[in-house]
């Protein structure tokens, strides 16, 4: 268990030294949920309709942004040998490096929902659901991110590709983050997209650091 | 050449294909306990390939890779904990200090970690605190190197170890190797020139050859 | 091993050219027979729609190619997991070429479902429509999977990374389906692809049967047309590199 801890603290540690990359991911956030009022118009019903559905898309692509260096930094100088010589099985060093990719770039976005919630007139009383929304269903972004990231690894112009192969796999994501979202700001019933959002993240929990386990091998190769 | 010895590693009827060509093919050698191998031949002669199957990254398209008589591909969570792998790149984080580095890479592998002495064997203590970033590329190799030290593990797998190094931190390498191999370690360097492995069998790669029929 | 030398004696390339070479003169044949019948029974033979008029029409070709379209999704995926684990490069092949055919039967299932909503909708596109959003996804997902073979130099490795999105999607199109349908009842508009649809007559079904077995005999010939072709090209790239290599 120590290596695993030992490849999250790496993690983070690097993250803190470069710096900036959780500012990245919050400001990508705010600005892209900041241009839809430009989009759709000031109309504060207008914007509390669509708010829910605007904080997830604009989440959901913060977390794309950041999936890029996931595993191409380590693949490009060499440390993903290192990683794969580590007593721990890959997948859960893949489990190691998603969960310090969740708190550096996951969490922040979380912390920062409630913020654009307020900017979109998001009603007060949704605010908790957001946030445990949020909480439900980031994980499931960075986990089915490192999918995509570990496939295009090693690959030129991998980066690019990124997107098309995530986008489609976030839609049920999507989906029921917004659902519990607009629930609890129409005054439903949250219990249910809720609970299915927990279970996306399940699925992907078991799903994600098994294939992407299996995408590095090929990298190392 | 077959060495049955299961002290150490050895390496049987070894073939390994890349994409539509054979990089090698009916390979055969080993090391006992002890031993060392010296991989020689051309660029593009698979030795770095063949470092690469013997640390299970790439499997091997036919033959087989023993360490103390177990087959690596049996247990590869087994034989990913016995070796050291150094290659081409040194896999060090610019933004973290030697030391940083240093400690991160050990704490990856588990085990015992030694990153004082690690630094300290290859001169580079006064440099612990200072970000990568501001290390020369001889600085940095042996900070790459240290993890050997840093980490113990029986199997090396030194891919050009001496790239960039000068003559007094090769000299180390050549004792650190001496070190290794009393202690019962085994090493496997491909190396083009400049280092003294005394008592180890070259194995020599012809080049590429025709995929088989 | 004895499990696998089954199928290896099946896959093997040179037996696959021969075996493959033996049936496609029929699956022609066979396509070109259904298609012509299916035609002629859809487009002639059975009846207008009480309600939807000689719009119904279209469904002989959506209903067909919406099940095909999910069809070689799966068989793509079955062919990516008999890869991924038994190393064949026949069945990575296999599982590369059904990508174009599928997105391509994906594509006519969106765009007649487009074409057959529109008159009901009064657009068209309707998001509300789950089962039309689904197979937008699924186009999504087969458009990745052919861009990912694309990237890799190495076949091998395009293969395997290919294997692994296929298996990742696959466990995904049931999610995907649960989530838009859920969704979908959610938003609660008019939908004219119900399971059932609108209540079928004997007299549209066997026209919709035949053209489902023109449809799957189209999809094996193109199938194996497309891999003898790269079976071929292959061969010859093995042996210029045999020629660069002497």
């Amino acid at each position: 268990m120590s290596a695993f801890w030992g490849v999250v603290r790496r993690d983070l540690l690097i993250a803190r030294r470069q710096g900036g990359s959780s500012l990245l991911a919050v400001g990508f956030f705010v600005v892209v949920a900041a241009l839809f009022p430009f989009a759709v118009g000031a109309d504060p019903a207008t914007l509390r309709g669509v708010a829910p559905g605007v904080i997830w898309v604009s989440a959901l692509l913060a977390t794309l942004l950041s999936l890029d260096r996931l595993f191409q930094a380590d693949f490009e100088d060499g440390s993903l040998d290192v990683l794969a010589l580590s007593p721990l099985p890959l997948f859960m060093t893949v489990l190691a490096k998603v969960l310090a990719h969740w708190l550096v770039v996951g969490l922040p976005l979380v912390i920062a929902a409630p913020l654009v919630g307020v900017l979109l007139n998001l009603p007060l009383a949704a605010f908790p659901v957001l946030l445990g929304a949020a909480l439900l269903g980031t994980p499931a972004l960075s986990l089915i991110g490192a999918i995509g990231a570990a496939l295009t690894a090693g690959v030129r112009r991998g980066g690019v590709l990124v997107p098309l192969l995530v986008l489609p796999l976030y839609i049920p994501t999507l989906i029921f983050g917004v659902a519990a979202t607009a629930a609890a700001a129409d005054g439903l019933p949250v219990a249910e997209p809720l609970m299915l959002l927990a279970s996306l993240t399940l699925m992907a929990l078991v799903v994600a650091p098994v294939a992407s386990a299996g995408a590095l091998r090929l990298a190392l190769g | 050449m077959s060495n049955p010895a299961p002290t150490g590693l050895a390496v049987d009827d070894l073939s390994c294909r890349r994409g539509d060509h054979e990089v090698f093919a009916g390979l055969s050698c080993g090391a006992e306990a002890g031993g060392a191998l010296v991989l020689r031949g051309p660029n593009g002669a698979g030795k770095s390939s063949l470092l690469r199957v013997l640390a299970g990254f790439i499997p091997p398209s036919a033959g087989t890779v023993r360490w103390k008589g177990e087959d690596i591909g049996d247990d590869p969570g087994a034989h990913r904990a016995v070796l050291h792998y150094v290659g081409h790149l040194d896999p060090l984080k610019p933004v973290l200090s030697a030391a940083e580095n240093l400690t991160a890479l050990a704490r990856l592998m588990g085990g015992q970690i030694l990153v004082v002495e690690a630094l300290e064997r290859f001169g580079i203590a006064h440099l612990r605190d200072l970000p990568v970033r501001f290390l020369s590329a001889g600085q940095r190799r042996r900070l790459n190197l240290a993890r050997l030290v840093a980490t113990p593990r029986p199997l090396w797998l030194l891919d050009e170890p001496t790239v960039a190094l000068d003559a007094r931190a090769t000299a180390e390498l050549e004792q650190l190797i001496a070190d290794h191999r009393a202690a019962g370690g085994v090493v496997v360097a491909a190396t083009h020139i400049g280092i003294e492995i005394p008592g180890a069998a070259v194995v020599e790669l012809a080049g590429r050859r025709r995929r088989a029929a | 091993m004895t499990v696998m030398s089954g199928w290896h004696r099946f896959a093997n390339p040179t037996r696959f050219s021969r075996l493959s070479a033996r049936i496609l003169p029929w699956t022609l044949a066979l396509t070109l027979v259904l298609f012509a019948a299916g035609l002629y029974l859809a487009l002639v033979a059975s009846p207008p729609d009480a309600r939807q008029g000689e719009t119904v029409r279209i469904m002989y070709l959506h209903v067909p190619a919406a099940w095909m379209a999910l069809f070689v999704y799966v068989l793509l995926a079955v062919f990516s997991g008999m890869g991924y684990i038994w190393k064949h490069p026949l069945a990575d092949i296999a599982a590369k070429n059904c990508a174009p055919i599928g997105a391509g039967f994906t594509l006519l299932a969106l765009v007649t479902g487009s074409l057959w909503g529109a008159p009901m909708w009064g657009t068209w596109w309707e998001w509300g429509d789950a089962r039309l959003t689904s197979f937008l996804i699924l186009f999504f997902l087969y458009l990745g999977y052919i861009a990912l073979w694309q990237v890799f130099e190495d076949p091998e490795k395009a293969a395997r990374a290919a294997a692994i999105l296929a298996m990742v999607g696959l466990i995904n199109i049931p999610v995907i389906h649960f989530s838009v349908q859920w969704w979908h009842t959610l938003h609660q508009p008019a939908s004219v692809f119900r399971a059932g649809g609108p209540t079928i007559d004997s007299s549209m079904l066997w026209p919709l049967f035949v053209m489902l077995g023109a449809f799957k005999a189209y999809f094996v010939t193109v199938l194996l047309w497309r891999i003898r072709a790269e079976v071929a090209e292959r061969r010859v790239r093995a042996l210029q590199m045999m020629q660069a290599e002497a």
